[in-house]
Parts: structure tokens; C-alpha cells; sequence
């Protein structure tokens, strides 16, 4: 069993030191920077003999980019890596790849790793494309008879046939992105380590990409994601942790764990109540007491991409007669605006209510959102005799979209990305023949 | 039962990386052996560079030593009357003393600053470190076998025949390369740590110019400063170089004095480049 075992990290820790400008002296008179300048000279002159790094500052502090970490990644798991930035995900890649060394605890890894930190790393400007492959394979860690065997097929996938002989420098950004992936693309180590690198490159060479990493990880070897992306951490990992500070505060299931992410991100959850009748948003017309996601009548922050989601809100109405509609708005994880919707049907809400505890619920149907992280808009506004919002509460939940490829899923056994912000269900039919052309009568099909 | 697992885990014969916070490398050498194609590809790279986009690309690794035997010839050789090496003319004994000095120089500039001028692959990917600045070692060569081109060139037109003991070259060729690459390595690892180097390397080399045997012959030192003089690493080469092509003289207790220097700064460059190296990508 422990044979299954690649890559295991005991209380790994990287120590930083970093300098600050001491506060206290803000305004200077000559004689203190005179003074200053001397002093940092001295203690640098006196850290260089005794070998020692440079610190600029007066002060320097030991910062701990990351601490303390535990855990395991069996043979062939593909493993996420997510928290927000400065949460430690680059430092521990770098660790794992040997780009730098822990100041405690240790790592200890099973077969050849090669990491993606970057595409293109080490191109030279000066150097035609073909020259570049080479160079950048030899740097990945391919060897010549290696990059010699797949050069056609990378040469293929960058679709950089004609500018082989062309040096580098004089491509589109498009095409050098491409060139990079593509050298990384035939990588074959026992142990992948991606950084971010998929965030480059336009819509369609990012389908590209995924499905290469998919590819990667369908052939059982072992791979570490680090992304902020939640929707393709959640494609293409099973197992993901979720880092703050240094530390790992989550780890398990991909779904589970983007959706703790979104909870520290984004500071909501599937539920918020506001039980203080001050804090409540909202006006002397109406406050919002509770919002919150269902499916399947629980309360839950991950919903399946397949099956309804209820969005359900309490107000309390503090003035008598006045006429209110509420409405949901929904957001992306980008912040595009994806649709509002209101309740219309109620038939009174033009006419005027009685005060009190109103709760309005809204199923939004399945496969309508697409795999994000989506934030919902409470609003509760008049309509007569001009429209004013009452209560208008930003990011009052939020809750992740997870589609994990199973039947029933717009996406169906597509593995890469699919773009666009709605995923809507449509009824497909491809048959052979030119099939019963609708064209209009007097259009005729062309011979 | 966890102990046990961990037993059979790093048991295993399998390629097994341990990443520790100052554990030395256990394999370095063979690392390095495998990565020998990534040092070539470098190495070519930095040659190819080297001469695209100039404009009389090699005419620069031709013009530049021979203008520098031109002066050297007529300052000591005319002006002040110097002795020269065994028979050889003066123009050959200065091109002779030049061809490992140009060989310690460029490796010493152009190494230190490599690291930095490749700090996005050192930030980036792992590989012994040690393969950069070598790499620039391969960039000198090609400059001196130029060089050495241009001396043969010089012999037929002075119609000097060189010594027999010309094929023992190689082994003088090689103790250059020690003679740079053991201060190249130190002064390399302490510029990533400290930039300040990047402005001595420029001084030392023009400063060494004078002290070393270059422009005139080890003969006209004088007795009492002949021990510290012996201390300058590349001394030991350049009298070398005129013994085993022009058949002057070499004192063996002054060359093996100078071996010795070299083996002592080759070791501490290595030595003091294996220890930072680790840490090169937090600090560059």
C-alpha cells in the first residue's frame, strides 16, 4: 500500500526573512538619513562577512510563507492546490520541484518530477523555433533523442509549421504561447507539477491544454494543480487542498474543498442570518433577515450543475402598504452579470402589504449556470411610484457549480473547458443528408 | 504500522528524492553527468547567441587580441625594452601569455554575471546551478581556439616553429580552465548574494592584466617577489603556455606553487558555490 505512495510531505516549512523601513523615523532630518544610511552599511558590511543574506530595511522579521504541512499523494491521484494569493501554493510547488530548499520539516518523492511554473521558460528571443524546442525541452528536462521523437507532434500541436526557421522574437504573442505549451505538453514524468500555467493563451488553445492535462492524468501518472480557478480544479482534480497562510485548512474531495475556498474567499456561504434587527440590511421600509442556497432541501455551498438550485430569502416589512417585489441577481465568479429574475407571478406585488415576515423562494432550473463560483444578489425594491431599492445586499450567498461529467450534464463526456457563462441544455440532433431544410420557399438549395 | 510503511516507502530502490532544509546532495556528481545535455545545449545556445546579430560577429574575437599584442608588443617590447621568452619575437610571446589570460578573463566576467542574466531559469526549474556558469566556459573556448588560429597565422608569418613539447598543450589548456573557473564559480555565487561583485570583476581583471605575465615574460621578476608572485592562479598557466610553445624556461617550484593556488580556489569555488547554491532562487 505504501508502494502507492510519490510524494510525502512531514511538517514542511519555508522561512522568509523580510526587512522593513522602521516607522518612527517617517520625518528625517539629514543627520538621521546621514546617520541611518550609516548604520544600515555597518550591519550589512557585518552580515556580508559573516555570510549572510542582504536584508534592505532596518528592521527584518521572519515571515513563515509556509508551516507545518502534512500529507500525501498516492501514485496517478491528480491533486488541486488552492488559496488565495500569498497563501503559500507557489512557495510549496517550488519546494517540490527543488527550485528552492525548506528551512524545516521534509519532503520526500518518488520518481521524476518536472514542474510548469511558467510556459516558455528559458526561450530565447534570438533563437528560431525549432532551436528554441530543443533548448526549452533540454531545460524541462527531456533529453535529445526524447524531444527528437515527439518533434513533429509538437511542432503540430503549436501549428507553428511555417515559422520553424523564424526566431522567436518575431511571433505573435499567440504563437509563442502555443510553441511553450506545446514543448510542455509532451512532458512525460512520473510527477507533473503545473503552476498556473493555463491561464494563458486564448479560449480555444485553453481547451487544448485542459485536454491535455486530462490526458495526462487519464495515463496515471501523478499530478499537482495549482489554481485559482475553481471550476477547472474541480474538472480535473479528485482531491484538493485549500491553503491559508502556510497552512493547509482544508483538504478532500475537489468539490468539498473549492467550495470551503469560496466560503474564506468570497466571506459567504450558503446561508446568512442576521439576527441583530440594526444590522440588517436594508431600510426603514424592509430588512433582510436570512438568505440562503438549497438543493435537494439542504442548505449546501456546492451544488450539482445537473439538478435545481432553491434560492430562498426572509424579509421583515417595517412599514405598512407598500407595494415590494423581491428579486434575486446572479453574478459570476468574474463578475459578469449573469440574468435577475423577481417574482412577477405574485399577483399583489403591485399592490400594497401589510407589515411583517415575508419569505420568497426561487428554484432556478438545472444546467443553467455553468461550473463557477456564483454570487447571488438580494434585492428588495418598490415599484410605485418610482423604483427604490430597500434592501440591495451584494454577495449575500454564494455557492460553487460543480459538474463532474456525469449523465445528465450539458457537458456530457466532453472533458476539457466549455466557455461561456450559461450552460443551457439544448435538444441536439446530427444526422447524415441534408435533412428537411427549413430555408424559406423561395430560396432554393443551391446545386 | 506508520513506521513500517515509511520503511518500505524509502526502502524502495526506485529514484528516491528527499528535500530537506540543508541536507547536501547525495548524488551531485551523477546529477550533474545527467543533466550533461542540458549544459551542451546551454553552452550552445550561448555561442549561437554570441554571434547572431552581430555584424562582423567573429571579427570581434579576432580584432580584440590582436590590437591588445599590437600595444602590449609596443609598450613593453619597444618602449621599455623588456627581454622576451626564450627566441621567440615579442609579438608571439605576448599572444602566447595572451591566450590563457583571455580564456581566465572572459570565463570570470562572463560567468559571474550568467546566474543573473538567467535569473528567470533559476526562479523557474530545477537543475544543478553549477551547469550555468560552466556553460559560459564553452562560449571562452571557442573564442580561444580563434585565438590560437590567429597565433599559428602569427608563427607562419615570423616563420617561428613552435617546440615540440606543443603536444603537452592540452593539459596546459585544461589547468586554465581550473585556473578560471575555481574563482569564476566563488565570485559567481557571491554575486547573486551581493551585487557589489558585479563592480570588482571589472577591476580585478583589469588590474591583473598587469600583474600577470602577459605583456612581458616571468624572467624579468625579480627574486624576492617571486613567491607571491607564483600565488596568482593564472601565472602557473600563461608560463605553461610559453614553455610547451616557445621552449622557455619554467621554474617547477613556482608552476607547482601555482597548481597548488589553483587547486585550493578550485575547491573553494566549488565548495562555497554547492553551499549557496541551494538558495539561489530566494535571494537572485
Amino acid at each position: 500500500m505504501s508502494n502507492d505512495v510519490v510524494i510525502r510531505v512531514e511538517g514542511l516549512g519555508k522561512k522568509y526573512l523580510i526587512g522593513h523601513e522602521s516607522e518612527r523615523e517617517r520625518y528625517l532630518a539629514l543627520r538621521d538619513v546621514v546617520m541611518r544610511a550609516g548604520r544600515n552599511a555597518w550591519r550589512k558590511t557585518a552580515d556580508m562577512v559573516r555570510g549572510r543574506d542582504i536584508i534592505a530595511g532596518d528592521t527584518v522579521e521572519e515571515f513563515w510563507a509556509l508551516k507545518d504541512l502534512h500529507f500525501e499523494i498516492r501514485r496517478g491521484e491528480v491533486v488541486g492546490i488552492t488559496g488565495r494569493n500569498g497563501a503559500g501554493k507557489s512557495t510549496l510547488l517550488k519546494i517540490l520541484s527543488r527550485i528552492t530548499e525548506p528551512s524545516e520539516g521534509r519532503a520526500v518523492i518518488r520518481g521524476r518530477v518536472a514542474s510548469l511554473l511558467e510556459v516558455g521558460t528559458g526561450f530565447h528571443p534570438e533563437l528560431t523555433g525549432r532551436e528554441n524546442i530543443f533548448l526549452n525541452g533540454a531545460i524541462l528536462g527531456m533529453t535529445r533523442a526524447e524531444i527528437k521523437r515527439k518533434f513533429d507532434e509538437i511542432v503540430a500541436f503549436a501549428e507553428i509549421e511555417k515559422f520553424l526557421d523564424t526566431p522567436v522574437k518575431r511571433y505573435s504573442s499567440g504563437m509563442y504561447v502555443r510553441l511553450a505549451f506545446a514543448v510542455a505538453a509532451h512532458l512525460e514524468p512520473e510527477i507533473l507539477v503545473v503552476d498556473e500555467v493555463l491561464a494563458v493563451g486564448d479560449a480555444e488553445f485553453q481547451k487544448k491544454c485542459l485536454g491535455k492535462m486530462s490526458e495526462v492524468a487519464a495515463g496515471g501518472r501523478t499530478v499537482l494543480f495549482v489554481s485559482h480557478n475553481m471550476a477547472t480544479v474541480n474538472r480535473l482534480c479528485q482531491s484538493c487542498f485549500l491553503l491559508d497562510s502556510g497552512r493547509i485548512i482544508a483538504s478532500g474531495d475537489a468539490p468539498s474543498v473549492t467550495a470551503r475556498y469560496l466560503v474564506s474567499d468570497a466571506g459567504t456561504s450558503a446561508m446568512r442570518e442576521w439576527g441583530d434587527a440594526k444590522s440588517r440590511p436594508g431600510d426603514e421600509v424592509a430588512r433582510l433577515i436570512r438568505v440562503w442556497v438549497k438543493q435537494n432541501g439542504a442548505i449546501s455551498d456546492t451544488v450539482d450543475i445537473r439538478y435545481p438550485v432553491e434560492i430562498g430569502m426572509t424579509y421583515d416589512v417595517l412599514k405598512d402598504g407598500v407595494n415590494l417585489l423581491n428579486s434575486f441577481s446572479f453574478f459570476d465568479a468574474q463578475g459578469t452579470f449573469l440574468f435577475t429574475t423577481g417574482d412577477f407571478s405574485d399577483s399583489d406585488w403591485a399592490s400594497p402589504r401589510g407589515a411583517g415576515l415575508y419569505t420568497a423562494t426561487c428554484k432556478v432550473p438545472g444546467n443553467v449556470f455553468s461550473e463557477t463560483v456564483i454570487r447571488v444578489v438580494a434585492e428588495v425594491a418598490t415599484r410605485h411610484p418610482v423604483y427604490h431599492l430597500h434592501v440591495l445586499e451584494y454577495d449575500s450567498v454564494g455557492f460553487q457549480v460543480v459538474d463532474q461529467g456525469l449523465p445528465g450534464s450539458v457537458r456530457g463526456p466532453w472533458g476539457a473547458a466549455l466557455g461561456g457563462v450559461m450552460r443551457i441544455m439544448c435538444d441536439w440532433a446530427t444526422v447524415p443528408g441534408p435533412g428537411a431544410h427549413p430555408a424559406r420557399p423561395d430560396r432554393a438549395l443551391s446545386p | 504500522m506508520t513506521s513500517l510503511a515509511e520503511g518500505d516507502f524509502e526502502s524502495s530502490t526506485e529514484h528516491l528524492l528527499v528535500l530537506e532544509a540543508g541536507r547536501a546532495e547525495r548524488h551531485y556528481w551523477r546529477d550533474i553527468w545527467h543533466y550533461r545535455e542540458l549544459f551542451a545545449i546551454l553552452a550552445w545556445r550561448d555561442v549561437s547567441v554570441r554571434y547572431k546579430q552581430t555584424v562582423i560577429g567573429v571579427a570581434w574575437a579576432v580584432v580584440r587580441p590582436f590590437l591588445t599584442m599590437v600595444v602590449f608588443t609596443i609598450v613593453f617590447g619597444r618602449l621599455a625594452r623588456l627581454p622576451t621568452a626564450g627566441t621567440a619575437p615579442y609579438p608571439i610571446m605576448v599572444f602566447v601569455g595572451m591566450l590563457p589570460w583571455f580564456l581566465f578573463s572572459s570565463i570570470l566576467s562572463e560567468a559571474s554575471n550568467s546566474l543573473i542574466a538567467n535569473t528567470n531559469l533559476v526562479g523557474k526549474v530545477y537543475f544543478p546551478r553549477i551547469i550555468i556558469p560552466s556553460a559560459t566556459a564553452v562560449v571562452a573556448l571557442v573564442d580561444f581556439t580563434i585565438n590560437f588560429a590567429m597565433l599559428a597565422g602569427l608563427m607562419i608569418w615570423f616563420a617561428y616553429v613552435p617546440s615540440w613539447r606543443l603536444v603537452f598543450l592540452p593539459l596546459f589548456v585544461v589547468l586554465a580552465l581550473c585556473a578560471s573557473l575555481g574563482p569564476s564559480l566563488f565570485m559567481t555565487a557571491l554575486n547573486v548574494k551581493y551585487r557589489d561583485f558585479r563592480y570588482i570583476i571589472p577591476f580585478i581583471i583589469q588590474f591583473g592584466v598587469y600583474i600577470s605575465p602577459v605583456g612581458f615574460s616571468s624572467v624579468i621578476v625579480p627574486e624576492k617577489w617571486r613567491f607571491w608572485y607564483a600565488l596568482n592562479p593564472i601565472v602557473g598557466p600563461i608560463d605553461g603556455f610559453r614553455w610547451c610553445l616557445l621552449g622557455a624556461p619554467l621554474n617547477l617550484r613556482e608552476f607547482a606553487t601555482s597548481c597548488a593556488v589553483i587547486a585550493v580556489l578550485l575547491w573553494l569555488g566549488i565548495a562555497y558555490f554547492r553551499k549557496t547554491e541551494r538558495s539561489f532562487a530566494d535571494i537572485i
